[in-house]
């Protein structure tokens, strides 16, 4: 079974993976629940980039990897920070 | 394509599989953060070192291990922001 397959494949059930946590994104009762979501995207976007950056040879993709999950963290803290104020005048 | 990046790779996936339905399925916040972030590190851990291992350089493994030390210490400390955040707003972890 040659690599491009396997790649392919497990790339494909990353991405359903992503949909799947989509659901959390409408049902998820706090903002919090809908952080959540996105660091499974940004996980899951490092994965794929690292994966790609074989299959397609572009050993660039394995940076941007890299910034997708400094970018991540950056969100969640900057969500927690601005939106969801415990004791400012958050929702 | 050897045997052991394989089942790396295809063990990485089972655990984002369970991070997944961890979100999706557990009661509350703080129960799926942990469901998520311990399945995504383990799991990015185990592709990544799928990955590193077809790689054939050590550079880009060692590129790969860099991004997993970011990944591991960024969701950790963001787990525990969030988890700080909700409990201060009264998000109590679920008792059965």
């Amino acid at each position: 079974m040659n690599l491009d397959a396997v790649h392919t494949g497990l790339a494909l059930f990353l991405l359903a993976n992503l949909l799947a946590g989509l659901w959390r994104v409408l049902a998820g009762p706090t903002p919090a629940d809908r952080m959540l979501s996105t660091q499974l995207f940004g996980t899951t976007a490092v994965a794929l980039l690292a994966m790609e950056a074989d299959t397609r040879g572009m050993p660039s993709l394995r940076d941007v990897a890299l910034v997708f999950a400094l970018l991540a963290a950056i969100t969640a803290v900057a969500f927690v920070r601005r939106v969801w104020q415990p004791h400012g005048d958050g929702k | 394509m050897n045997a052991l990046a394989l089942a790396c790779m295809v063990l990485g996936a089972l655990f984002f599989l369970a991070g997944t339905v961890g979100l999706l399925r557990f009661p509350d916040v703080h129960a799926r953060l942990h469901a998520l972030t311990k399945a995504d590190n383990v799991g990015l851990g185990f592709l990544l070192l799928g990955l590193a291992l077809e790689a054939g350089s050590a550079a880009v493994a060692a590129k790969l291990f860099v991004t997993w030390c970011l990944v591991l210490l960024a969701s950790a400390s963001v787990s525990h922001v969030i988890a700080r955040a909700a409990l201060r707003r009264g998000v109590e972890p679920w008792q059965r």
